[in-house]
């Protein structure tokens, strides 16, 4: 595995505190030089350019910043990244396979599951994580158990029908 | 972001985090109400101390005659948990109610019940429960009764120097009843009023309360009431709910409506548990 080495200026610090963490971001181990108070979105972000992560309200309310943790859905903007150390993490960019879009993605644009866009790499991260959990039986209890994730353009129904699709095709119509 | 500067350790065990616990320092376990709390610079710790990874705080186990949940268990380590199913169903039951699964994968109970949010569910169903908190520090271990543990806004009997490790629960008796009801406020999941209430078989019951005053509390008064579990003797005891309390009140509940709230939700808990 490559391993990716990858710092930028953060030390203005009055604390001499840059901690090396090192995770794999979508199946690459990476290494990052960061002060402690980083949250993992903006290691995502600013640090790792992976923009595909985003920032909502950054205060664990909206869901745009999910991303898969050591096989779990968590919130980016509420985790410290140096918390993560040694952990693996798969981003939006990390769902499809070889090019090959993860059947979310297409069913996402299927079902026009989207309208500006903002809420969907969370959405689709969750909606991952919700599949492994399979503890959802049916639409209601999808919607419940993606209710971490909002969308305010209303593409809300859009979005759980192409859950739906992919997750129990034979219930959906 | 964080716009403020801190340090960061996490140690192994819960002695090193004692070691490294000073008045500057904050215990950090789920992270999902202190880094919020930091962002907002409601809170400014020099130094955090991250106990999430510490093995001995995660586990949900039997000891005896009872159950104890670790510290650092997540909401969704409670939701999954056979023992907790069996034993303190109302716990599974009021886990699913918490936030979204993404807060139930790191938020602990731990950190729910020392951080005491005035709206949170754990600290109701520990009170219903009989949970006992238990601490340490460096000079030892003790023990807090859940009854004596909520002290007013966001303040427990927690000294400075001390972690809680673990939660302990008397197992209940078989065909002891119990539930969390609470009716939700729709954006954060916070209770805007949540009555968690246990029926022991000689028909006793503990009823507990969240989102309604300052504190977590145990209505006596209401329990006391229950006597027979008649339907007038219910509807008695829903009379009485959180009597002579000083109300929350914010944009989401007034007094008057708290109040009604609170009534209703003791209602609901009650009936819950006729059956």
């Amino acid at each position: 595995m490559e391993t990716t080495q990858l710092s930028r200026n953060t030390n203005t610090s009055k604390i001499d505190c840059i901690r090396t963490v090192t995770f794999t971001i979508n199946g690459q181990s990476t290494q990052l030089q960061l002060p402690p108070w980083v949250s993992l979105l903006d290691a995502l972000r600013h640090h790792l350019h992976l923009t595909g992560t985003k920032k909502g309200c950054d205060h664990g309310q909206c869901g745009a910043c999910t991303v898969m943790c050591d096989g779990k859905r968590i919130l980016s903007c509420l985790t410290l990244a140096v918390s993560k150390d040694q952990s693996s993490i798969t981003t939006i960019e990390g769902i499809a396979d070889n090019g090959e879009l993860h059947p979310l993605q297409k069913a996402f644009i299927e079902y026009d599951a989207f309208q500006c866009g903002y809420c969907t790499p969370g959405q689709i991260c969750s909606a991952v994580g919700m599949m492994q959990e399979g503890k959802a039986q049916n639409r209601a209890e999808v919607q419940e158990l993606m209710s971490g994730n909002l969308c305010r353009c209303g593409a809300n129904s859009q979005i759980i029908d192409a859950i739906m699709e992919v997750y129990i095709p034979e219930t959906h119509e | 972001m964080i716009s403020y500067e801190f340090d960061y350790t996490r140690p192994d065990t819960v002695e090193a985090a004692l070691d490294l616990l000073d008045d500057d320092s904050k215990i950090l376990a789920g992270g999902h109400s202190l880094i919020p709390a930091l962002k907002l610079r409601l809170s400014a710790p020099g130094k955090l101390i991250d106990i999430a990874r510490i093995p001995s705080l995660k586990g949900i186990k039997m000891d005896g005659n009872e159950l104890v949940i670790g510290a650092a268990a997540t909401h969704s380590d409670i939701l999954e948990s056979d023992l907790i199913k069996q034993h303190l169903p109302m716990f599974a039951e009021g886990a699913a109610l918490i936030g979204d699964p993404m807060i139930r994968h790191k938020g602990t109970l731990g950190g729910s019940l020392a951080h005491a949010d005035p709206s949170a569910d754990w600290p109701a169903m520990v009170l219903a429960a009989e949970g006992t908190v238990v601490v340490q520090s460096k000079t030892g271990t003790r023990s807090i009764s859940s009854d004596d543990f909520f002290t007013g806004f966001y303040s427990t009997a927690l000294e400075s120097g001390e972690i809680i490790t673990e939660i302990r629960f008397p197992i209940p008796a078989e065909g002891t009843k119990m539930t969390y009801q609470k009716f939700v406020q729709p954006a954060s999941r916070f209770a805007i009023v949540g009555c968690a209430a246990l029926r022991h078989p000689d028909g006793t019951a503990r009823v507990a309360f969240t989102g309604v005053a300052d504190a977590p509390f145990r209505d006596t008064a209401v329990e006391n009431a229950v006597g027979d579990w008649s339907e007038e003797a219910l509807e008695a005891a829903v009379a009485l709910t959180a009597q002579g309390m000083e109300f929350n009140v914010d944009h989401y509940a007034s007094e008057t409506y708290r109040h009604h709230l609170a009534r209703v939700y003791c209602r609901k808990a009650l009936k819950a548990l006729l059956y």
